[in-house]
């Protein structure tokens, strides 16, 4: 098996697309949920929600928004064969991910003691408003922080595959693939920050 | 196999881009902190949907991709947006 191996780029960036609609269909259920109960609890969400940080929901905004930058210039290093400026950009991108879920623990963090958290006893107590507020809080941004992490998870195989030439200028769709994973993950966090933060 | 459009996007674009993204969170926080009612929610997902299409134009690179990969999108994206109108019609005028 020396010939050419068949490879079809246009296919499989169709499939991952594909696969980018389901997710944005499983988010964009959880946003009809949240519009309907955002509509029937109005006063609920407007000050459960002021009790969200904005400043650490807009710190973790913009890590996710260079981190995107990151893996779509690490694309733009490969075409032009500068293998280790991908890798870097890679790993700037792993790190930001990474300190996003870091954010992410001393928010829920800070939450959790203060006895919020789904099944909560204390929350049920401040009405059924809150217990959805919250709910959807920790079910929405959860989700997402395990899309995060699987996109990690994801970018780090890319990234073995870099560094063992497996993916190189003449062959990177793996790694456009893993970017608009990435991208896609990014777009659900540019709703669900003024939706939760922002929106009071 | 051919490679077709094998754009190379500048790494000039992506920091552009960057730096719109970044000016547009700072607006939306600014603006929503000004209280302006129903039309803060309107401002604030308006500036998402801004960012959205920045996001997926060139960082996803649909600008310079196969035009069905756009026509999809808009697809997936209209489908969500008419059962979030047409669910809230319900609760609106039950």
């Amino acid at each position: 098996m020396t010939a050419d191996i068949h490879r079809d780029d246009l296919a499989s960036k169709t499939g991952m697309w594909l696969f980018l609609f389901t997710e944005m269909l499983l988010f964009g259920g959880l946003f009809v949920v949240y519009s309907v109960y955002r509509y029937r609890n109005s006063q609920a969400f407007h000050l459960a929600a002021e009790e969200l940080s904005v400043f650490i929901g807009t710190i973790n905004t913009i890590i996710l928004l260079v981190s995107s930058t990151t893996i779509a210039m690490s694309i733009t290093a490969i075409q032009k064969k500068n293998k280790k400026l991908a890798l870097l950009l890679i790993g700037i991108t792993i790190l930001l991910g990474l300190a996003f879920l870091v954010n992410k623990y001393f928010e829920w963090g800070s939450h959790i003691r203060e006895h919020i958290y789904p099944g909560s006893p204390v929350l049920a107590l401040r009405g059924q408003g809150d217990v959805l507020f919250y709910g959807l809080y920790f079910f929405m941004t959860g989700l997402h922080a395990l899309h995060i992490i699987i996109g990690l998870v994801f970018i780090g195989v890319i990234a073995s595959k870099i560094v063992r030439n497996k993916i190189d200028s003449g062959n990177y769709v793996l790694l456009e693939n893993s970017g608009l994973y990435w991208h896609l993950v990014d777009l659900i966090w540019i709703f669900l920050f003024p939706l939760f933060y922002l929106i009071t | 196999m051919e490679n077709e459009k094998n754009h190379i996007i500048p790494y000039r674009t992506y920091l552009f881009v960057l730096a719109g993204l970044i000016a547009a969170t700072l607006t939306s926080v600014a603006v929503t902190q000004i209280s302006l009612g129903t039309l803060t929610v309107a401002i604030a997902l308006f500036i998402a949907a801004v960012k959205s299409s920045f996001v997926l134009r060139i960082f996803m690179h649909l600008k310079y991709e196969n035009r069905m990969f756009s026509a999809a999108v808009i697809a997936v994206t209209l489908l969500i947006a008419i059962v979030i109108i047409i669910t809230l019609l319900d609760y609106l005028f039950r």
